[in-house]
């Protein structure tokens, strides 16, 4: 079945792979290159570009923003996420159907007007400070990926294992913490780590809620294109290139990449 | 408790948090268009008779509509050869396509940044090659923004058809060509039919995706190519016209909404499978 699909198919798959892996080869022998501007491919090689973003305070700064706010934002989602999802599978009966799509609203309400709206209301309106704004921004933003992923988990789980638990007496709270989660641990993994890169990766809500020294990595990046268009650029994301290729280990460790297919 | 009291409190902090903080807000956004001393409407009169906010919408839609066509047409190929291809193969090219979806908007972006540039890859290879002999200017053009959206958005065409091919049965393909069809019969009266619904889910993500985009026409089409999302920022963080900002929000709500409804509504009617 295999040798039949037609060899200009394959040509052509070919060359779109190309084309999507490509650029990205370029950014990585940008960032080697030893010239002060970006080129490709490099004349000579040096780390130095790599040196520079911990040499420059924001980078440094915005990085561990945006890492503590992937972790904390998605934490908080997962925590409030998990429940939600059970409750859904679980009492399918006893909601209204329509509550499944209410926590897919993040994705579907344009990124950029959920950024506009939250600048408004909480940070400018409410006053709230500049980081609890991006912390519920980005738990609001992961909240679809931590439901949908834990509920695609649940929804393969078997109920009545729980159930033979708490007929035999296992209080509810414990025979969801040693029956059930350990049971959808892959998906929230998964889930985990999907918010996770969301989060760590995401422009438009963030650039509404950064100010003057709270800023995300990502716009950081933005900023420091619009200014300077050396090499530091293509290390930081080398940088988060790398961080890309360990979250697919752990997806693929979880779930499975095909998983991304469903 | 209750079954349903139970299944109400542990859907509660999720649904407080959606309805504060998302619902809400936007909302208000939203009302704000109609608070017009002039007239509930007078905000989208003035949009819609202004010559330069019209050229921003109708930029953002044919850039969206033409990353759109692109998009499925190279996703649907690829998507079919990934799903034909034998199980290694196809696992390696499902992470090849998955890695560039996984890596974020602003370094994607920033790689059509350093091909296109004035002294990027793009001119260094023409002007190397002999075919040029000034370097062209591609940045801050519409098809600068279009080759990086599509760029962003072909992974996720793939990866949603990949899905949607596999489940076409390899029996009935056969079948077909064992009773007679052409190839080219075979894809448009068998394939083509059971691959629509996911094409137009798919197709609806690109078009969503790229209608509301930020960071790209940002970066590759600046303030010369405006589209919805930047000028929704510039007017409200550059002129601090938050009235007109979410008029524009609106806007972009109402065209991401309705194709969302009126697309998917189409694709559970053409669902082969659903009758």
């Amino acid at each position: 079945m295999h040798g039949r699909t037609h060899p200009l198919l394959v040509a052509f798959a070919s060359v779109v792979f190309f084309f999507l892996l490509g650029p990205l080869v370029i950014i990585i022998g940008a960032s080697l290159s030893d010239s002060s501007f970006l080129t490709f491919p490099p004349r000579g090689l040096t780390l130095h570009w790599y040196q520079n973003i911990f040499d420059i305070s924001a980078f440094k700064r915005t990085m561990v923003t945006s890492f503590s706010l992937a972790v904390g934002g998605t934490a908080l989602s997962m925590l409030i996420g998990i429940p939600a999802a059970y409750a859904l599978a679980r009492h399918r009966v006893d909601l209204p159907k329509f509550l499944g799509n209410v926590y897919v609203l993040p994705i579907l309400i344009p990124e950029i007007v959920l950024g506009f709206s939250l600048m408004k209301s909480l940070a400018t309106g409410l006053g709230l400070p500049i980081t609890l704004s991006l912390l519920i921004g980005h738990a609001l933003l992961v909240l679809p990926y931590c439901v949908r992923v834990v509920g695609a988990s649940l929804n393969s789980f078997d109920f009545s294992i729980e159930e033979a638990a708490v007929s035999l007496g296992c209080p509810r709270w414990r025979a969801f913490f040693t029956v059930v989660l350990p049971n959808i641990r892959a998906g929230i993994i998964a889930g985990f780590i999907l918010a996770f890169i969301t989060s760590l990766n995401d422009v438009s809500v963030s650039i509404f809620l950064t100010g003057p020294g709270v800023s995300t990595l990502p716009i950081q990046l933005l900023a420091h294109m619009e200014q300077f268009f050396d090499p530091t650029i293509a290390s930081v994301s080398v940088l988060l290139m790398g961080v890309t290729v360990a979250v697919m280990a752990v997806v693929e460790r979880t779930l499975g990449l095909t998983f991304l297919t469903k | 408790m209750s079954p349903r009291l139970r299944a109400w409190a542990l859907s509660a902090p999720a649904l407080l948090l959606v309805l504060l903080f998302l619902g809400l807000p936007v909302l208000s956004t939203l009302a704000t268009t109609f608070g017009d001393p002039k007239g509930p409407f007078s905000q989208y009169a003035a949009f819609f008779n202004s010559r330069f906010r019209m050229t921003v919408l109708w930029r953002t839609m044919e850039v969206a509509v033409i990353t759109t066509v692109i998009s499925v047409f190279l996703g649907f190929i690829t998507a079919w050869v990934v799903a034909r291809a034998p199980a290694r193969a196809k696992s390696l090219l499902i992470i090849a396509a998955v890695f560039p979806l996984l890596t974020g908007v602003v370094v994607r972006s920033f790689a059509w940044l350093v091909i296109l540039g004035k002294n990027g890859i793009l001119n260094d290879f023409l002007l190397w090659s002999g075919l040029i002999a000034e370097p062209l200017s591609m940045l801050y053009t519409e098809g600068a923004v279009i080759v990086a959206m599509v760029y962003l958005f072909v992974p996720l065409m793939v990866l949603t058809l990949v899905g949607v091919l596999e489940g076409i049965p390899q029996d009935l393909t056969e079948a077909a060509a064992s009773l007679g069809a052409t190839p080219a019969a075979t894809f448009r009266q068998v394939i083509l039919p059971m691959a629509v619904p996911g094409l137009i889910v798919g197709a609806v993500l690109v078009f969503t995706g790229s209608f509301t985009s930020y960071a790209t026409p940002q970066l590759l089409g600046g303030e010369r190519q405006m589209m919805m999302g930047t000028f929704l920022y510039q007017r409200a963080m550059v002129t601090f016209d938050w009235v007109g900002a979410s008029t524009i929000a609106a806007v972009m709500v109402v065209v991401t909404l309705s194709t969302v409804l009126v697309m998917t509504r189409i694709a559970r009617r053409l669902n082969p499978v659903a009758g």
